[in-house]
């Protein structure tokens, strides 16, 4: 009788865990709205090295715009000096020079920022470490956007033609080699994925395409990607493998070719499956953080460019969190990308589950 | 066959190249996947397996981590998993033996866990390390530090159980999934006959249920372990550093990492190129841990499968 108490009690523990996520990422993310004096200094502190290095890369011309990445062989020893001086991956600072020079204004600004906090989140500049931090979000949106968008663009049609051939045109044998194959790279450690876009894949696009930035959100896109394609490719095969056997006989007897029947009545009948993968890698694209660290460029710009370097909410919070101060603003700020972050995956699941599941077993069970 | 009638119409021509094309862009599509996973491992083997050594093995890294080997690396992530499946796997299977054996039908509370899980399996694993900073640290180590009256902080900042309690959380799911599957694929039948043989719902879980699927038990335990291994994003700011003086004696130590040895080696390295042998033979060396523990759990899952037909 203890025993299985004891295995209910426990078997809420995940329940527990979900409400202790939403408690204490939240808890700690509140703390913006509720001020405090110590991270005005702390960020004045830092921004001494940002600044200095930011007038470096200020002078020089485009090819300076370069020192956002963290990894860069190509480029000139002077981007070497400045990553040597700061190593944090916001070396690019564009404004803050400016604001050097206008030293009287600053104070009243960051006092007022700090009480428009919400103004200043929905800003178009990231610079957290900086006299004036400003934590506008928009860039870092964007950035998780674009990168979100590649990586499905690459993997959704990639996966799912794969699946189709798999689950339908190959052999028996052939699959039972291929599937296994493929989920190998679900178990890839994403920091090895972000390595190999690192090292190959930039240097690869970058002498097709000739781009001015080496790692820039379509390098990033592709990484993340990879890790989609396992996801996408296992769930949409084993809904098509799923689909009532029925379905094919009666799609080919009544005169359709095997292409009519996979592509016009097997994959409609599984598409709620399909959509659910799809959801399932897109919540894992935007979440996925080694990858967007290494791979993406890093650099908080607000352009729509697929070319230019992006970052997103999670690497964000991947290269900030150690060295930010606990409990200063920047230390909420990031909390609460974490919680943006945390809301959008549970929006996706929920959307998956009440929406495509039960979608899909209400339709199989009529059959 | 199908068009007796048309075979040299226009329309079962047009069909025909839609056939061949809707079948080339098929196999294309998995052409490009699986030739780029094979280059992507060649690539690896070709540039990494040159630079294993037994010193690299062994040795602690030095020179700014270009010379020397891995070995405090190797030694944390070991010890980090060890701990790790310490403290999630009791959890996670004692979760699946709820579902799988106590769940009524339509449960409304087996209903919430089995989301619960499905969501925890979502979310990113960046969010887990800001779990373990607000909850693990912050709340329980500076709860126990205040507790236990010690001045300076020793359960109240970034250490190696902290990780190993967060990456539990993360692999919660693995667990629970795949022990699950183990569980249900212990026939009825046996549930039947102890129950009938009058023993009651716990003595066939602990005496049947259990013991026929403790190899589905252990295959959930090495894949929650091969995912463990190689998540960094979590642990990054909650108790990994790149470089340490000595091997981790306690728990409240902070620890060497592979994967995040890897990421500083590639992206904060003084001098990147010099450490590129580094690199890739680290790559190897993380690889090889998850691979292995990997291969062991999908050969042991074949097994309970062809077991259970």
């Amino acid at each position: 009788m203890i025993a299985e108490w004891s295995i209910r009690i426990v078997a809420s523990a995940s329940v527990l865990i979900i409400a202790l996520i939403f408690l204490f990422v939240f808890r700690e993310a509140i703390g913006i709205f509720s001020s405090k004096t110590e991270s005005i200094s702390d960020c004045a502190a830092n921004s001494k090295t940002a600044s200095s290095s930011a007038a470096i890369t200020n002078n020089k011309s485009k090819s300076l715009r370069l020192a956002p990445e963290i990894y860069n062989p190509d480029s000139s020893e002077l981007i070497l000096i400045a990553q040597k001086n700061h190593l944090q991956p916001e070396v690019y600072n564009p404004d803050s020079l400016d604001q050097f020079a206008s030293s009287k204004s600053q104070e009243i600004a960051s006092i007022s920022a700090r009480q428009n906090i919400w103004q200043n989140l929905m800003g178009k500049n990231w610079q957290p470490v900086s006299e004036h931090p400003k934590f506008g979000i928009i860039p870092l949106l964007i950035g998780t956007l674009k990168t979100t968008f590649i990586a499905i663009l690459f993997a959704a049609p990639l996966s799912i033609f794969s699946a189709v051939y798999v689950a339908f045109f190959a052999r028996r044998r052939v699959r039972e080699i291929v599937k296994p194959y493929i989920e190998i790279l679900a178990g890839f450690p994403s920091v090895v994925i972000g390595f190999f876009c690192l090292m190959t894949v930039a240097s690869i696009l970058q002498n097709i395409f000739g781009l001015d930035y080496r790692l820039n959100s379509l390098v990033g896109g592709i990484g993340l990607a990879i890790t989609v394609i396992p996801i996408i490719f296992t769930i949409t095969e084993d809904t098509l493998s799923a689909v009532p056997k029925t379905y094919r006989e009666a799609a080919l007897a009544l005169g359709a070719t095997e292409w009519e029947t996979a592509f016009r009545v097997m994959l409609p009948a599984a598409l709620p499956g399909v959509v659910a993968a799809v959801l399932l890698g897109v919540g894992r694209a935007f979440g996925e953080t080694m990858i967007a660290l290494m791979a993406t460029g890093n650099a908080p710009l607000s352009t729509w460019s697929l070319t230019d370097p992006s970052r997103t909410f999670a690497a964000t919070i991947g290269a900030e969190m150690g060295e930010v101060i606990w409990g200063s603003l920047h230390y909420s700020v990031l909390f609460f990308l974490g919680a943006l972050l945390f809301v959008m995956s549970f929006a996706i699941n929920l959307l998956t589950e009440v929406f495509v599941r039960q979608r899909l077993a209400k339709k199989f069970q009529g059959s | 066959m199908r068009t007796i009638n048309a075979p040299y119409s226009f329309h079962s021509i047009k069909k025909r190249i839609i056939g061949w094309f809707a079948i080339f862009v098929s196999l294309g599509s998995l052409a490009i996947v699986v030739t780029f996973i094979s280059v992507m491992m060649i690539h690896f083997l070709v540039q990494g397996l040159p630079n294993i050594t037994w010193s690299f093995l062994t040795e602690a890294p030095h020179n700014n981590n270009t010379e020397g080997g891995v070995f405090p690396a190797i030694y944390g992530t070991v010890l980090l998993v060890l701990t790790m499946t310490i403290l999630g796997v009791p959890i996670g299977t004692a979760t699946a033996i709820y579902l799988s054996e106590y769940a009524r039908r339509g449960s409304i509370f087996a209903r919430i866990v089995r989301f619960a899980v499905n969501t925890l399996a979502g979310v990113p694993s960046i969010v887990f390390g800001l779990f373990g900073v607000g909850f693990f640290i912050q709340f329980i180590g500076s709860g126990m530090d205040s507790a236990l009256g010690s001045a300076t902080p020793i359960w109240g900042h970034p250490s190696l159980l902290w990780a190993a309690a967060t990456l539990s959380t993360l692999t919660l799911p693995v667990v629970i999934v795949s022990v699950e599957e183990a569980l249900r694929a212990v026939p009825r039948e046996l549930r039947d006959a102890s129950l009938a043989l009058g023993a009651t719902k716990w003595q066939t879980v602990k005496r049947v249920v259990i013991p026929n699927s403790i190899t589905g038990i252990l295959t959930g335990s090495i894949l929650a372990v091969g995912r463990g291994a190689g998540e960094v994003a979590p642990i990054i700011f909650v108790g990994a550093v790149y470089s340490l003086p000595e091997l981790p004696k306690s728990l409240s130590d902070q620890f060497m990492h592979l994967g995040y040895h890897l990421f500083v080696l590639t992206t904060q390295s003084p001098d990147v190129d010099k450490a590129l042998p580094q690199q890739y033979a680290t790559t190897i060396v993380l690889l090889m841990i998850t691979f292995l523990l990997n291969f062991t759990a999908v050969f042991a899952r074949l097994r309970i499968r062809r077991k259970s037909l």
